[in-house]
């Protein structure tokens, strides 16, 4: 018997031979001839006017071959960076939608914000000759702190932006929520701050740029988790190239995590600036680039209050956020602290009555927008920390308060009180089991054990539930988004009997080149070595809205699958021609089409050729073997489950040990539970960073960044964390066809509630804020 | 200009390079061997790993002019005759990658790991993983696949 290599066989990557033997292809490996390089000058200031700048002598140092500021890129009617997504405020109003030009204009709001390229023969000379740009600043005042960026007297960025306001939000129904409040037994409530997340995938942001002037056709290398929406963005508002003549490859890429998503400065200006100057033109941005002026993720401030019944059944929430935007709008920013935030505040509680007021503010800083679970995080959090109070308040259990107010089981398709429309969930079956992987009956032995030798053991709890899989067009269209959020897919045998697979979304660590591969052996009963995915260039692959919000399977990979069943009617006829049977009586299994009730029939490699080689085609029956698929979801991805994690706090040190992690999801049907767990585990990862070790940090007086490297800024190492304990509660998500939810963010998501919980818990405390660094948590048992 | 030569991969190469050049844009741009990575600027995050004289090194820490006369392996030269190092065979297996991106440098690493300990245990392995740094495997099986691969050596 063969290996199993379809649904749910857990098999090695494809795509891995590359990657361990140093043959992947990143942007930065790609090398074209007469390639010149780019250097960026950056604002070294959090806020200041540009009085002057002086390139006379940068353009006349050894190897330089262009300089260039914003006023040449204005001049040639370039740019600025555009956002998305339109969010309409309580009187009617859009947001506040200042220009975010790619090279600054006037002035700089960020440290780092980008003044003038240098472009060279050489990095190093580059480099040389930006030392010789002589910029006269005009320095002002600078915010860069969320609670007090709309305070008054606080610096102003944008004249379009009073008080630094980008919109504000209500949503919900203020005075019921309120006459809840007012009636409730019990008020629960807590001020939280997310903290500001540097997203850090390992591999930096790169470009090389590259104009034919022959066939008048722009090639951008880039590191990008969209190329398609690259191309429409640079083609439709940036005007660089006519989308016909723009090809935008995302080779291999290092890593995305939401920050690869958004259209950048530099990618803008060598796209620009390598026609100035009839060479390709390449960039890699180094960490401490990086550091600056990737966009950053979460940074918000909080107050939310939940009522409740003398029962502890939650009556009504209460929420008030403000959310740090930076100091410009990038494409996806007005939509995380909003759509992708507010309308997860149900959590896997049926919880009637929900309030919420957010407002966006500007600061002076990196640009904010999507990183892995892109205001799902923040929600989860809040909602998760809060119940934590309730049941503090109210002497529940948290596991019993959680079980008293889950959505049942028999509710689904649910519709919560903000929007989302949940298709299927079981909570208290995740929950049981999770309760039993982590010995929750063992709990307090252990807890006990530990006393004896000077340690604080805590548990805590995240009963999470996350929306992805984007989108629906329609739903996007109405809440303001400027594009649809379909995928699509090509499948195509060639006639050796072997199949390309194009598909729209990227992988950048996912493993799509497996996955799909194994649908498509499962669907079609292709041998999966004689199946290759293509994906990441616009001149390859149809068409495709990219990868972000766990959308790859969830919406790619049903287009792939439709594709296929597509290639299965068409294959249907040819092989009644073949086979001289009628259209009706060919039946599909396993590779194979048979003429029913007969011994007749040919495998579809058989008819991929014969597809290929139609040389007594009837009239009607079209030739080849090649066939096409959009599909627009009907409605998000529900993911959930049950998360705990155990920790051992020394009290005289403040070290917090992961004695134990659990986590439960429900992800509806795994393809490769291998390649699943792996997404888990790297989710996981990230939400503790989150909630132990990372936070961006800027000067309050000066502006100025402080975590700009890696020496300054924790990131998650090897012996900070445990190995993971993991398991499936998965039930079945009517609204996906595939029975597919996403699982790429969950863990992110999931995780911080549940190690800060738990860390709470140890310390007999209420709550502690994120990151729960050692000096933080010190402070706490000391309080304690 | 400095002329530096050494061996990389079991061949003698040589360069003209600027004193600066550190020994990582050697490889890369003038031997244009891009599987070593470059993924910070201080030295944390291991995404350029590889072996001087057996040792494990960070190529964005040392100039190439330091590397004269060495013996230098990169993660292209650890399959030998088309077979692959137990330790890449390793990471397959486990799913010790995803993006692929620090896998260069884990894989060095991790070959150094098992030199100097043998058969070592889990918390040796994330100890010793100090200086490599990956956002997208939460480190589970990365030290799985060490952990596997050392069996595999014999270790």
């Amino acid at each position: 018997m063969t290996e199993a290599t379809g649904i749910g066989a857990a098999i090695a990557r494809k795509e891995d031979k590359r990657f361990i033997t140093g043959k992947g292809n990143y942007t930065d490996d790609i090398n074209l001839s007469g390639q010149t390089h780019a250097y960026f000058v950056r604002s070294p200031h959090a806020h200041a006017t540009i009085n002057s700048v002086n390139t006379s002598a940068a353009a006349a140092a050894p190897g330089v071959v262009g300089v260039f500021t914003g006023d040449d890129m204005a001049a040639d009617g370039i740019g600025p960076l555009v956002c998305g997504v339109q969010i309409t405020q309580a009187n009617g109003d859009p947001h506040n939608a200042p220009a975010h030009p790619a090279l600054a204009q006037g002035k700089v709001r960020f440290v780092g914000d980008h003044v003038a390229v240098v472009i060279a023969e050489s990095l190093a000379q580059a480099k040389d000759a930006a030392e010789k740009v002589d910029v006269d600043y005009g320095i002002l005042p600078s915010v860069t702190d969320t609670g007090g960026a709309d305070a008054a007297g606080a610096a102003q960025l944008h004249d379009e932006a009073p008080n630094n306001v980008c919109f504000d939000w209500p949503f919900g129904d203020k005075d019921a929520v309120d006459a809840a409040f007012a009636g409730a037994h019990k008020v629960s409530s807590l001020e939280l701050v997310n903290n500001r997340m540097v997203t850090n995938p390992m591999e930096p942001r790169a470009c090389v740029a590259d104009y034919n002037s022959g066939s008048e056709e722009l090639t951008i290398y880039l590191t990008t988790q969209n190329p398609h929406v690259h191309r429409l963005a640079m083609s439709a508002f940036y005007a660089l190239a006519p989308e016909h003549k723009l090809r935008i490859v995302a080779p291999d890429v290092g890593g995305g995590f939401g920050v690869k998503i958004f259209t950048y400065s530099e990618e803008l200006v060598c796209g620009w600036a390598c026609r100035k100057v009839n060479r390709p033109v390449k960039w890699t941005a180094d960490r401490s680039e990086a550091f600056m002026s990737d966009a950053h993720g979460r940074d918000h401030v909080t107050k939310a209050e939940l009522a409740m019944d003398e029962n502890g059944k939650f009556l009504a929430m209460r929420v008030n956020t403000k959310a740090n935007l930076g100091a410009y709008l990038q494409l996806f920013s007005t939509m995380v602290p909003s759509y992708l935030y507010v309308f997860l505040f149900a959590g896997q509680y049926a919880t009637p009555l929900i309030y919420s007021d957010v407002r966006a503010v500007f600061t002076n800083t990196s640009p904010v927008d999507a990183s892995r679970g892109a205001g799902r995080p923040e929600a989860t959090f809040m909602v998760e920390r809060l119940v934590d109070m309730a049941a503090h308040d109210m002497g529940l259990d948290p596991v019993e308060i959680r079980r008293r107010n889950f959505i049942p089981k028999d509710a689904f398709p649910y519709q919560t009180p903000v929007v989302q429309l949940y298709d299927s969930g079981d909570y208290d079956a995740s929950m049981d089991k999770a309760l039993a992987i982590a010995d929750y009956d063992g709990f307090a032995a252990r807890q006990a054990e530990a006393q004896s030798r000077g340690k604080r053991r805590g548990i805590g709890f995240s009963a999470y539930i996350e929306a992805c899989g984007v989108a629906p067009s329609a739903a996007v269209g109405q809440l303001g988004g400027g594009v649809g959020l379909w995928e699509s897919a090509q499948v195509r045998f060639n006639p050796t009997g072997n199949v390309q697979v194009f598909t729209g979304t990227h992988s950048h660590g996912q493993g799509h080149e497996t996955t799909f591969a194994q649908l498509v052996n499962d669907i079609l009963g292709v041998p999966i070595d004689n199946v290759e995915v293509i994906h990441g260039d616009t001149a390859k692959t149809q068409f495709g809205m990219g990868t972000y919000g766990s959308r790859s399977l969830a919406v790619g990979g049903v287009a792939i699958a439709n594709a296929c069943e597509k290639i299965i009617a068409k294959g249907k006829k040819i092989a009644a021609h073949a086979l001289e049977a009628a259209e009706d009586d060919i039946e599909f299994a396993d590779g194979n089409f048979a003429v029913a009730g007969t011994d007749k029939t040919m495998n579809i490699a058989e008819v991929a050729f014969n597809a290929y080689v139609p040389h007594s085609y009837p009239e009607g029956l079209e030739p080849g073997l090649d066939e096409n698929a959009f599909f627009d979801p009907l409605n998000f991805s529900f993911p959930s489950g049950t998360h705990i994690c155990e920790v051992e706090v020394d009290p005289d040190t403040g070290v917090v040990e992961i004695a134990k992690y659990t986590a439960v999801d429900d992800f509806g049907r795994l393809i490769n539970p291998m390649i699943v767990a792996g997404q888990v585990h790297g989710g996981i990862a990230h939400g503790y960073g989150q909630a132990m070790l990372e936070g961006c940090s800027y000067d309050s007086e000066s502006g100025q960044l402080i975590t700009g490297s890696f020496m300054d800024y924790a990131m998650p190492r090897a012996d900070c964390l445990p190995n993971f304990e993991l398991d499936y509660s998965p039930t079945v998500p009517a609204h996906n066809p595939l029975g597919v939810k996403g699982c790429g963010e969950a863990g992110a998501i999931a995780a911080p509630p549940a190690i800060i919980g738990a860390i709470c818990n140890a310390l007999g405390v209420r709550h502690i804020d994120m990151p729960a660094t050692s000096e933080r948590v010190w402070q706490a048992a000391q309080s304690a | 200009m400095p002329t530096v030569s050494m061996n990389v991969n079991g061949k003698a190469v040589t360069g003209d390079v600027e004193p600066r050049t550190l020994l990582v844009q050697f490889i890369r741009e003038t031997l244009r061997l891009t599987g070593t990575h470059v993924g910070c600027d201080t030295s944390q995050c291991g995404a350029c790993v590889v072996h001087v004289n057996g040792e494990s090194v960070k190529s964005c820490t040392m100039l190439a002019v330091q590397a004269e006369g060495s013996d230098v392996t990169t993660i292209e030269g650890l399959a030998t005759n088309g077979e692959l190092h137990p330790m890449q065979e390793a990471f397959r297996d486990n799913h010790g990658l995803q993006c692929g991106f620090c896998t260069p440098g884990m894989i060095m690493s991790g070959i150094d790991i098992v030199q100097r300990h043998g058969n070592p245990d889990e918390a040796t392995i994330r100890a010793e993983l100090e200086g490599n740094l990956c956002r997208c495997t939460g480190y589970h099986n990365i030290v799985k696949s060490i952990k596997d691969a050392a069996g595999r050596m014999g270790g």
